[in-house]
């Protein structure tokens, strides 16, 4: 019974590791409602990308923010 | 924790295989769908167009820009003029600029040709097969096709000044002193 628990628990550990990656992929193309202004974070778009560029440099990482940036694989 | 291990759940045991399906198929969603390639030839696909239908193997014969947009894509914005000229200045040397629309409502492309009126064919996909025929992975995406219906190049993202490499390849492709 402890063992079916316990095995129960591991597979819903490990359904859990794919988080929302499994519900299915935003594509290129349909990003239109994600590119609306609305969608930011920040009310000041070049407020915003400076906070970013700030942050991608302090984490040796840039790309994958919203749709103007790396996200829409524009740059 | 090896498969002999007694202290291993049996259920655990049973379930492996299950498991290894299981990462499989997660491996397969996340991993990106294949990009059409340089080489490869380009699917055909017939859609509605602003003058009629619009067809690939129509423009057999002729060098192709085909340019996949948005009316929320910024770059694409950028890329309309420069697509307008190229299309008027080769147009005699067999270039066709083809621009596939891939804007879920009709209304927002409207609005951003009236803005932006296209000289070249504007095909309309509001549901992405042709991308997701095609691979592609930004916006706008560019191939230029050969007059073979071969992919000579591809090209993702727009910025004013790639127009000028952009205009040699096609320059190339006609076989046109650059």
């Amino acid at each position: 019974m402890k063992e079916t628990a316990r095995g129960l628990i591991a597979a819903a550990c490990l359904a859990l590791l794919s988080g929302c990656a499994g519900l299915g992929d935003v594509q290129a193309w349909e990003k239109g409602k994600l590119a609306q202004a609305g969608m930011s974070m920040d009310e000041d778009p070049l407020h915003q990308r400076w906070g970013l560029h700030v942050y991608g440099s302090k984490e040796a990482a840039s790309g994958g923010w919203g749709v103007g940036g790396g996200g829409c694989g524009c740059n | 924790m090896t498969s002999d291990n007694p202290t291993l759940s049996p259920l655990f045991r049973s379930w492996r295989p299950r498991l290894a399906a299981l990462a499989g198929a997660l491996c397969l969603v996340i991993l990106p769908a294949h990009a059409l390639g340089v080489g490869d030839t380009a699917p055909d696909f017939a859609l509605d167009g602003t003058n009629g239908p619009v067809r690939l193997s129509d423009y057999r014969g002729k060098t192709v820009y085909l340019d996949f947009w948005a009316s929320w894509c910024g770059p694409c914005r950028q890329s309309f003029p420069w697509m307008n000229e190229m299309q008027t200045r080769y147009q005699a040397k067999g270039l066709r600029v083809v621009g596939v629309n891939v804007d879920q409502n009709a209304k927002d492309a409207e609005g951003f040709l009236r803005a932006l009126p296209a000289r070249f064919d504007v095909a309309y996909d509001a549901a992405g097969k042709t991308p997701r025929q095609y691979g592609i992975k930004g916006m706008p995406t560019s191939l230029l096709i050969g007059p073979d219906g071969k992919v000579l190049a591809v090209h993702s993202g727009f910025r004013a000044e790639q127009g000028t490499e952009l205009e040699q390849k096609i320059k190339q492709a006609l076989k046109e002193p650059s």
